[in-house]
């Protein structure tokens, strides 16, 4: 609609692959994967000091095939992971997957038997956030680079293989 | 035959219009297998049939991972049987292997809605086993960081259980009022809510003027912002409906079962270890002990709200008997030294060594101490070979035990309910699973 009204009666040509990802990018919608102390400071980005919605990803989406990138915040245990994998397979394509904070980027602090060792070992990650837990500021860091990443990718093929992120 | 059947039957016994339609002698039969068929519902009493349902682990109302497997008869809860452990790290195992500084980063993790309460909890019991106290300065610290955090887990608890009935707007006024106990975090630990802020000994900085000015700007304006809170749900027709009468659960099934804090004191129980076995500074303090008699989710909601209250004068007290003092106990031994000593004298630097790799010598022993945390009594059992490192810790974490409530709390509720009495019961599932 702006568009429109600015071009007036003009029109625009651009790639596909740009356009599809300028509308990507301003349209992620978070599934919060929470799980333990991450979560409460991925609740914090919500709140009305941090609030995430300025990156138009306010939609927090409980329900995974609604939504295109999971905040995995927290400590996966073995037991949670098929659960974690599990919902990541019900998301629609593309999606997107941020390892937030210490525990999901690497195990963290807990070097134990029960904790996975970093969800990149049974998910692909784009972005992993440092921190125990990550402050909001740098939880928005992160889907910032995100973003700058889904607006590259193309349209076919959305995934771009190459390194993940570490922020 | 009725009306119905006789257009199902015309249309079977019409000529072949296209090409992949089945034969018509095969269309018959079908027709004669659909037309013998009882169209009766074969239960013999619909009633009899329960459904499983599962709930969990990931719902955005269980409050991280818990998952509940529900028996029900349509919309009525038959039976509910909570399932823990998604969230197992294994604590008291690693505790083995760390020393008892090590260790303290670990409790900020356990209940992670008030870190520095669960801090305090763990040294209390490490400083019981070496005989140890810290000084008045370092312990009104504490108390007062201690129910920093309860009100602040107090209003996750608050907010989301609202949330959960359908006020949103409670949640994000919380947040925003958790936003500014963040800040003094920030500003007297460095940390905004992983503190590990408690030390053998002591607490791991003194506080700073700006950090008691920050705490009392604070106190000024939370009464009043909760006041606006409090008037959102304490005149709301829904929430009512919806806390009222439901969850209940008598003084007697509540101590047997083993609740504690705030949901035992929903009950009528006046017990709180602050008032019952003082810890910290609690017995100079002056406070009441909240009890509500009904013992449902409502009783439960009005028992962290004027909670909070107590808390806030709490601190107070705190902030105006604050004596001034050292905030480390003199015993070169046990407590980490000053970084600055160990840069500039050979003894600290000694001291530090020792007690960074070889950890604190504790007595052979046993001990038990328990704190009243925000959800419940929080208990660290040490036992001590004499080693720098706990031989066994056990943890007895309130929520865990709160959480035992749950299928004599939600049975012959109806489903939506569920959320209601979680909500209230507050369980941290961090603390739940260990
Ligand atoms: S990274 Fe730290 S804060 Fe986050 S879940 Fe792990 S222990 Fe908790």
């Amino acid at each position: 609609m702006g568009l429109e009204s600015a071009l007036g009666e003009g029109y625009l040509t651009t790639r596909l692959d740009a356009l599809v990802g300028w509308a990507r990018k301003n349209s992620l919608w978070p599934m919060p994967m929470g799980l333990s102390c991450c979560a409460i400071e991925l609740m914090s980005a919500g709140d009305p000091r941090h609030d995430i919605s300025r990156y138009g990803m306010e939609v927090m989406r409980f329900s995974p095939r609604q939504s295109d990138v999971m905040i995995v915040a927290g400590t996966v245990t073995y037991k949670m992971a098929h659960v974690v994998r599990k919902i990541y397979d019900q998301m629609a394509e593309p999606r997107w997957v941020i390892a937030m904070g210490a525990c999901a980027s690497s195990g963290g602090m807990f070097r134990s038997y029960s904790v996975v060792q970093g969800i990149d070992q049974f998910l692909p990650v784009d972005v992993f956030t440092a921190g125990c837990p990550p402050r909001p500021e740098n939880l928005f860091n992160a889907l910032i680079e995100l973003q700058k990443k889904v607006e590259k990718s193309s349209v076919l093929d959305y995934r771009d293989r190459k390194e993940p992120i570490i922020v | 035959m009725s009306e119905q059947s006789k257009i199902t039957q015309d249309f079977f016994e019409s000529p072949v219009v296209t090409s992949n339609l089945p034969p018509k002698e095969q269309r018959t039969k079908l027709l004669q297998a659909l037309l013998d068929m009882d169209p009766d519902i074969s239960f013999d009493d619909p009633l009899e049939n329960d459904m499983v349902l599962n709930m969990g682990p990931s719902h955005p109302a269980t409050h991280g991972v818990l998952r509940i497997l529900l028996r029900l008869d349509g919309e009525t809860i038959v039976s509910a049987m909570p399932e823990l452990g998604y969230l197992h790290r294994g604590y008291e195992k690693i505790a083995e292997n760390e020393t008892y500084h090590e260790f303290i980063t670990h409790t900020d993790r356990l209940d992670y809605l008030q870190p520095v309460h669960n801090n305090v909890a763990y040294i209390l019991a490490v400083e019981k086993l070496l005989g140890l106290e810290a000084p008045p300065r370092a312990q009104y610290i504490r108390t007062m960081l201690s129910e920093l955090a309860r009100i602040s887990s107090h209003l996750v608890g608050f907010g989301v259980m609202a949330m959960d009935v359908g006020a949103m707007t409670l949640l994000l006024w919380c947040f925003r009022e958790r936003e500014k106990i963040h800040d003094i975090f920030d500003l007297v630990v460095g940390a905004r809510f992983t503190t590990s802020y408690a030390r053998i000994g002591g607490v791991a900085q003194d506080i700073t003027d700006e950090g008691l000015a920050a705490i009392k700007a604070f106190l000024d304006q939370f009464l009043a912002r909760l006041d606006e809170g409090e008037r959102l749900l304490n005149r709301n027709r829904i929430f009512f409906d919806r806390c009222r009468h439901v969850g209940v659960i008598s003084a007697e099934d509540a101590l047997a079962i083993g609740l504690t804090g705030p949901n035992l004191r929903g009950s009528g129980v006046a017990m709180d270890l602050r008032r019952d076995a003082p810890y910290l500074v609690y017995d100079q303090l002056d406070f009441n002990v909240i009890t509500e008699s009904e013992g449902d989710s409502l009783a439960r909601y009005y028992v962290r709200l004027a909670e909070m209250k107590e808390s806030v004068k709490m601190v107070r007290q705190c902030m105006d008997k604050l004596p001034a003092g050292p905030v480390h106990a003199h015993e070169p031994k046990k407590v980490l030294p000053r970084k600055e000593r160990i840069y500039t004298r050979m003894e600290e630097l000694i001291h530090d060594f020792m007690i960074v790799n070889f950890g604190v010598d504790p007595p052979p022993g046993e001990v038990y101490h328990a704190v009243e945390s925000s959800k419940g009594q929080l208990g660290f059992h040490i036992v001590s070979r004499g080693e720098g490192h706990p031989w066994r810790l056990k943890i007895r974490s309130p929520s865990f035990c709160n959480l035992q409530a749950l299928p004599q709390l939600l049975k012959g509720h109806l489903l939506s309910d569920i959320l209601a009495v979680l909500g209230s019961l507050d369980p941290v599932m961090g603390e739940a699973d260990k």
